[in-house]
């Protein structure tokens, strides 16, 4: 198993430098540099003697490659460079970003689970019928439901009008601020989950070995438990790990509208100052988010489905 | 919920959203930027303005018919380079096979492990905001599936009689993958380029919501939320209505690739229904 | 017949089914099992000896389902009983076994903890208990090392032993009637013969009655006593194994035993197997409309006598 950790983590690293690689070739022919674009909003950087030290300052004199190398020899002892804004190394200005965005991903995921799995279980049950139907427009609903909109909906109704909960912002350790962000969050994988159930549930339900467990004269609940539930459990694995792995990705816009102070909105706040240092960064942490969880997530399937060789 | 309504309910949301975007012009009661009464700002829905005004006094229904025009074009251009890309890639990785194959592989798994929205915010940042580079961000990066698709595709069909005889017969190798590959793929190639459409609709209204994307005055369902998020309070109808424009869009779109996915294969009608 | 033969075991009388009334699959058929017999059906597929089967199990899926008749087991009515009853029938009473090894098994789970599920659900007993004698059911069908395979799953064993462990599983409640559809069909050539006499001679040893589904009159030949012959969901002959071959007496089972590949009739000309099937399978020459359903197709028989 140790081998099978090891050997996933290496295969990472050729996917981590080709996402370096592509966020520092389009971050090179931006034609503006933070630079000046510090000039343009009128800063101090006006005169060319400043604007050289600047540039020297943090090695934007050398050609691309060179820039590359180092940015990479720093990668290899955990230095990310340093943000053009804060002057801060830039792991110190993404470290605390991390834990709240993690947390909003999980509590996300967590709803998406409580909701869509049951849901999707239960609709299985009873093809055909109208809680079935129900759940499948709930479904389809749910992936057409632009996040944001939900979420300003929610804050509306939630925070404005009835004064139930917080409408933004961020408190460690408070549940209450965490509720209206990971359920607009969480509604598209929710409504995924339910689908990929039900049609995981139907799928197995009409596979061969339910019956044989029936020709067993196994009842029906015993049948679900033993049979069915751990086979559909190996798909809807599949599904959660994708979408928690892509969900750091998808909270930006989230994270912006209720102001939660995670790895999406810095990356958004960053884009709009061209702090490059500081982007790289939180892609990087976000695809290593989505590889991590990926690998978990196959950890997972090689425990659970005996058919998949670890070694 | 039957097959055949949700397919016409999809067909129908769509051609709504396309009339709208095309007429604009012809039935928006008002200027959707030159109109701005600040008079009349906030007003709720009414005879006058059906989806009230903004805060500028600007009428919501004027600029959501406006705004479909805006997230139609992305949606469709982006779609469509987005599916050129990924067919083109995908296709000639399986045909070709060999390093190639490996290249497209890699590139491939390294744009599934960034999320669009990430990517295309990125691009937006570089190339600035508007609608061409709406097109670009959104088109280049969102092709990972339409390849997937079209690589395994290509894979089971090269070894087919067709394909082979095709080849004894002295086709080129070009030609084969036109006249031969290329049909057989066009199918779920579209499927997944109509469901890609919802997505990029959505997408534009993301990155226009964070102001990366198409910027005001000009219309766009995404800057309208962006604007309304501030008035929420006095005048939800400045938010509700564009909201649910993009839901219907989306919705029209997802309904209408399920319908089409379930006419080309029926095998996954139950899987996915 | 006459009166010294015991109480059927198994007693189908006139069974309809299909999808709903409009398409009917079985056309009314009846027979008898007696306790400890092996009774074959045989017949091309579609012709409903499978589904058959499934339905004195009670396990026909929807649309298909039980449209007339009655099947009687052990004087009583199946179809008339609670259906919990019937289930706690299944598996203990009539057990069946499928054609599929590779897929009958859940892949999750050990083959162990698949048979120690009937002693569990039947028996009552705990799983450490249920387990020992899963072992000991594993070690009468004849499978090496049955302590170590016990822990195996489903995909570490060959098409045989899987079938072995199906095999295991459908007799581990010592049933009175077994069910075998086509248990051989998917199998190797080569371990047809054993998993065919193990069977054979398990259920000898137990006095269990079978019914032999199958579409290969080899097959029944070697296990039956008596064999049906369907067509087209019909009951056309039923004799004793001896007398079919001697004396076929429905056009239908000539042609079966016609198609039959024999051992040194490699001339073309000798076996014309195609021409004899066609006057006797040709629904329209009967004149009946068949449902599109079972209207045979192709050349009727010979992709399966290949086997």
């Amino acid at each position: 198993m140790m081998r099978f950790i090891l050997r996933r983590t290496l295969q990472m690293i050729p996917t981590m430098l080709a996402v370096i690689l592509i966020i520092f070739v389009i971050f090179s022919v931006v034609p503006g540099s933070f630079i000046t674009s510090l000039m343009s909003e009128g800063r101090n950087a006006t005169n060319a003697q400043v604007l050289s030290h600047l540039n020297e300052q943090f090695g934007l004199d050398q050609p691309l490659p060179v820039r590359l190398w180092n940015y990479l020899s720093g990668l290899a002892h955990f230095d990310l460079g340093i943000s053009y804004r804060t002057r801060e190394p830039v792991w110190n200005v993404i470290e605390p970003r991390l834990w709240p965005s993690i947390k909003l991903a999980l509590c996300a995921m967590g709803f998406a689970a409580f909701v869509g799995i049951p849901l999707g279980f239960l609709a299985a049950l009873k093809p055909g019928s109208v809680f079935d139907s129900g759940t499948m427009v709930v479904a389809v609903s749910g992936l057409s439901l632009p996040e944001f909109w939900f979420g300003l909906l929610l804050m509306y109704v939630f925070a404005l009008n009835l004064g139930w909960l917080p409408s933004f912002g961020y408190q460690p350790g408070s549940i209450r601020h965490i509720i209206l962000p990971a359920i607009a969050l969480g509604v598209g994988p929710m409504a995924l989950l339910a689908r990929t159930t039900r049609a995981g549930v139907l799928d197995v339900m009409n596979a061969d070995f339910v019956r044989t467990a029936r020709a067993k004269g196994l009842a029906e609940p015993r049948l679900v438990r033993s049979h069915v539930a751990r086979n559909v459990l190996v798909l809807i694995l599949t599904t959660m790990g994708l979408q928690i792995g892509a969900l750091m990705g998808q909270a930006i816009v989230i994270e912006k509208l209720f102001s939660w102070p995670g790895i999406g909105s810095l990356l958004v706040d960053s884009v709009a100052v061209r702090d490059i240092p500081v982007v790289q960064g939180a892609v990087l942490v976000i695809v290593l988010w989505f590889l991590v969880i990926n690998m978990l997530v196959d950890i997972a399937y090689a425990l659970i489905d005996p058919r998949i060789k670890v070694s | 919920m039957s097959l055949r309504f949700n397919f016409a309910l999809g067909l129908a949301l769509v051609v709504l959203v396309v009339l709208g975007a095309v007429l604009a012009g012809l039935i928006a009661p008002y200027d959707p930027i030159m109109d701005a009464d600040l008079m009349n700002s906030e007003m709720p829905p009414s005879w006058e303005h059906w989806m009230g005004t903004d805060g500028q006094g600007r009428d919501v229904l004027s600029r959501v018919l406006y705004g479909a025009r805006v997230s139609l074009t992305v949606g469709l251009i982006s779609q469509l380079i987005n599916s050129v890309i990924g067919t083109a890639l995908g296709v000639s990785a399986g045909y070709f096979g060999g390093w190639w194959d490996d290249l497209v592989n890699g590139l491939t798994n390294v744009m599934l492990a960034i999320p669009s929205l990430v990517f295309a915010l990125a691009i937006m940042a570089v190339l600035g905001p508007g609608l061409p580079s709406l097109l670009l961000a959104l088109g280049l990066t969102n092709w990972s599936w339409t390849c997937r698709i079209a690589r395994s595709s290509t894979l089971s069909l090269k070894n087919q009689g067709f394909v082979q005889a095709a080849k004894t017969a002295g086709f080129g190798n070009f030609n084969i993958m036109r006249t031969q590959i290329l049909p057989n793929i066009l199918g779920p190639v579209l499927v997944i380029a109509t469901l890609g459409i919802g997505g990029a609709v959505l997408s534009e209204a993301a990155l226009s919501f964070l102001g990366v994307g198409i910027r005001p005055p000009q219309p766009s369902w995404g800057n309208m939320l962006s604007d309304a998020r501030e008035l929420i309070r006095t005048a939800p109808w400045a938010a509700i209505f564009p909201g649910l424009a993009i839901f219907a869009t989306v919705l029209g779109f997802n309904l209408l690739g399920d319908g089409l996915r379930d006419m080309l294969d029926p095998h996954m009608r139950t899987r996915t229904a | 017949m006459s009166q010294f033969l015991p109480d059927p075991v198994l007693s189908v009388r006139n069974l309809r089914l299909g999808i709903g009334k409009r398409y009917e699959i079985l056309h009314g058929i009846s027979f008898d099992i007696l306790p400890g017999e092996t009774y074959g059906l045989v017949g091309e597929s579609g012709s409903g000896k499978s589904v058959t089967g499934l339905a004195i199990m009670g396990l026909l899926k929807r649309p298909l389902s039980v449209t007339g008749g009655t099947i009687h087991f052990q004087d009583r009515d199946l179809l008339k009983m609670h259906p919990r009853e019937r289930r706690q029938l299944r598996g203990d009473r009539i057990a069946m076994v499928f054609q599929e090894p590779m897929t009958a098994l859940n892949p999750l789970v050990t083959i162990g903890r698949q048979i120690a599920e009937m002693f569990v659900i039947h028996r009552g007993m705990g799983w450490p208990e249920a387990r020992r004698k899963a072992v000991e059911a594993l070690e009468s069908v004849r499978v090496p090392a049955p302590e170590e395979r016990a822990h195996a799953y489903p995909h570490q064993l060959s098409g045989g032993m899987r079938q072995r462990v199906m095999i295991a599983i459908a007799l581990a409640c010592r049933p009175d009637l077994l069910i075998a559809d086509e248990p051989t069909t998917a199998l190797d050539v080569t371990v047809q013969a054993g998993v065919l006499e193990l069977m054979a001679e398990l259920c000898r040893a137990e006095g269990t009655a079978v019914l032999l589904v199958s579409h290969d009159l080899g097959v029944i030949a070697n296990m039956c006593q008596r064999v049906g012959v369907m067509d087209q969901g019909r009951l056309v002959e039923e004799q004793d194994t001896r007398n079919i071959f001697t004396n076929p007496l429905h056009p239908y089972t000539r042609g079966l035993l016609a198609a039959r590949p024999r051992l040194g009739s490699r001339t073309p000309g000798q076996r014309s197997r195609l021409i004899e099937l066609d006057e006797v399978v040709n629904a329209k020459d009967r004149g009946r409309d068949m449902p599109t359903l079972i209207t045979p197709r192709g050349p009727q028989l010979a992709p399966e006598t290949r086997a």
